[in-house]
């Protein structure tokens, strides 16, 4: 019986081992995901200290990526984008990539609205946080948990 | 403890031991992919003599991003390629002193629809020809400019210019030009025949085990309607060869050299078994 | 894809006085994240573009900070409040330093 099972283990990792030999993406080789203190000092640096409330910023990203190497991600506040109703600035951060930060988008009265979509890489399934800093020094904050799937024999 | 994880690898071994597949299973999604206005067709009647019922693009098997990113010409990065591919049909190149447009002057009439057509019979090397390889002779019979590295670049973008001008136009080749029936049938075999460590043959994926699902992957019908396609897993563009021989490597087997006879046979059997399906060159795929 | 960076921008060609827009800007780049290791497990080192502006009748519009995790060919889509007619001036900044452009009119019916 037991004989059974080591073997079948050993086919298990040898052809494990066949797909660990496929390229892997990209983000994948020898990944580390952000230190938790890399994430925090990063969030603190854009927020300036201020707690993130909930609200006002929304973060739109698919369920399950295709593909972590292309993930399409979109930002909104619910802002007038005038008089004094301003967004500064919406920064995107990816907790579990081997570095947190993504982008950071600055807005201005020509804006017309405080939105921005792009495409971006996850090394793994994370979350995503968006923070948006009001001219005000207000700070918003929305999560999205992301699963980032594993091809098959993607070649 | 031990015990547990133990019996969690052999399971997981038998699933890859009976084919590197689970039981999960998922329909093709039921989706329309317009491009600019154009409907293409994505699903439709398989021909005569053919495995399935129904022939299915590669576009249905995909996430709804995935999909959107196609449908949007303007998102999808496969159009770089495509402008990249105009810049060099316009660009003088070789001794004539001559581009592509010299001779072909504007693609968008003289390509339209050329590329559902390929491959083709070429009665002077008597083989089929796919696209790179009549740009090649193009270049050295023509243009005096040396044939393209296979995969360079400037080949992917071009062939990729070239088929995306028969963008929506339904895939069909004429296998009763030269001997091209008898490379269809070397085609069919090689599609049929079991490779390399992991013992798969195209069908074993693209077949038998069509809409399951291969770790996350959606397995599809395995089609070459959309080559080059934009690749996310590559971030670039994928000619059709490249894939073939990943795939191929992916069994762990050796993997023929490009426009070998092996891989183009290949190519004209592939490319049949997609009759009828819109060229959506680029495509986008994961 | 091309050797040379290459933009490629949409942008409405009219829009009424003070309308907002939305622009979408694209360009050929492998963003090469510097998480990469090659056959001999040295390190591809990082290129990417860092920087990305629109601006319009040269007042900024917007802008992006961009790192690593932003995925090859950056796709950047976003809104523009037109108050006149003008020009749409948009910069990639590379890492190496190069500035690639790219322009587009817009006309306010």
């Amino acid at each position: 019986m037991e004989d059974r099972m080591t073997l079948t283990r050993r086919r298990v990792l040898a052809l494990t081992a066949g797909f660990a030999a496929v390229p892997a993406l990209q983000l994948l080789s020898g990944v580390a995901h952000a230190a938790a203190e890399d994430t925090t000092k990063l969030i603190a640096d854009f927020t300036g200290g201020k707690e993130p409330q909930s609200g006002k910023i929304k973060l739109t990203a698919p369920e399950i990526a295709e593909n972590g190497n292309t993930v399409p991600v979109s930002v909104s506040v619910d802002s007038k984008m005038a008089d004094g109703d301003m967004v500064q600035s919406v920064m995107l951060v990816a907790e579990g990539n081997p570095r947190p930060e993504v982008v950071t988008f600055h807005f201005t009265a020509l804006s017309g609205a405080a939105a921005a979509t792009t495409r971006m890489r996850l090394a793994k399934t994370q979350s995503v946080i968006a923070l948006a800093k009001m001219a005000d020094g207000s700070v918003y904050m929305d999560k999205k948990e992301v699963k980032v799937t594993i091809g098959g024999c993607g070649g | 403890m031990n015990r547990n994880s133990v019996l969690a690898a052999a399971f997981v071994g038998l699933a890859l031991a009976t084919g590197g597949v689970t039981s999960a299973f998922a329909d093709p999604v039921d989706d329309k992919l317009v491009i600019d206005g154009v409907e293409m067709t994505t699903k439709t009647k398989a021909p005569e003599g053919h495995p399935f019922d129904e022939v299915l693009s590669g576009w249905l098997f995909r996430e709804a991003e995935t999909r959107a990113t196609e449908a949007d010409s303007f998102a999808n990065p496969g159009m770089l390629a495509v402008e990249r591919g105009a810049e060099i049909w316009n660009a003088v190149d070789g001794t004539a002193g001559k581009s592509c447009a010299s001779c072909h002057n504007d693609a968008a009439e003289t390509m339209k629809g050329i590329g559902a057509n390929y491959p083709k019979w070429d009665e002077a090397s008597k083989k089929p020809i796919n696209i790179e390889l009549q740009i090649d002779k193009c270049r050295t019979e023509n243009m005096g400019a040396e044939a393209y590295k296979f995969d360079a670049p400037d080949q992917v973008a071009l062939a990729t210019y070239i088929k995306h001008q028969s963008l929506g136009v339904p895939v069909k080749l004429d296998l009763a030009a030269g001997d091209m029936q008898s490379w269809w049938d070397k085609g069919k075999e090689t599609y049929y025949t079991r490779t390399g460590q992991l013992n798969f043959a195209c069908a074993s994926c693209h077949e038998a085990s069509m809409g399951k699902y291969i770790r996350a992957d959606h397995l599809s019908q395995g089609q070459a309607n959309g080559f080059p396609t934009y690749r996310f897993n590559t971030g670039g563009m994928v000619s059709l060869h490249n894939r073939f021989r990943g795939c191929i490597r992916d069994t762990r087997a050796e993997f023929p050299k490009a426009f070998s006879d092996e891989l183009m046979a290949l190519e004209v059997y592939v490319t049949w078994r997609g009759t009828g399906l819109s060229v959506e060159t680029p495509a986008v795929r994961q | 894809m091309a050797a040379t960076p290459k933009p490629r921008v949409k942008v409405p060609k009219t829009a009424k006085a003070g309308e907002v827009i939305v622009l979408k800007t694209l360009i050929s780049h492998e963003m090469e994240s510097g998480q990469r290791k090659d056959k001999e497990g040295k390190v591809i080192p990082r290129k990417i573009i860092n920087k990305f502006t629109c601006e319009l009748n040269g007042q900024l519009v917007f802008s992006a900070d961009i790192d690593p995790a932003i995925s090859a060919n950056p796709y950047l889509e976003f809104s523009a409040r037109v108050p006149e007619s003008g020009t749409f001036k948009f910069t990639w900044v590379d890492d190496d330093g190069s500035i690639y452009t790219d322009e587009q009119k817009i006309e306010v019916r």
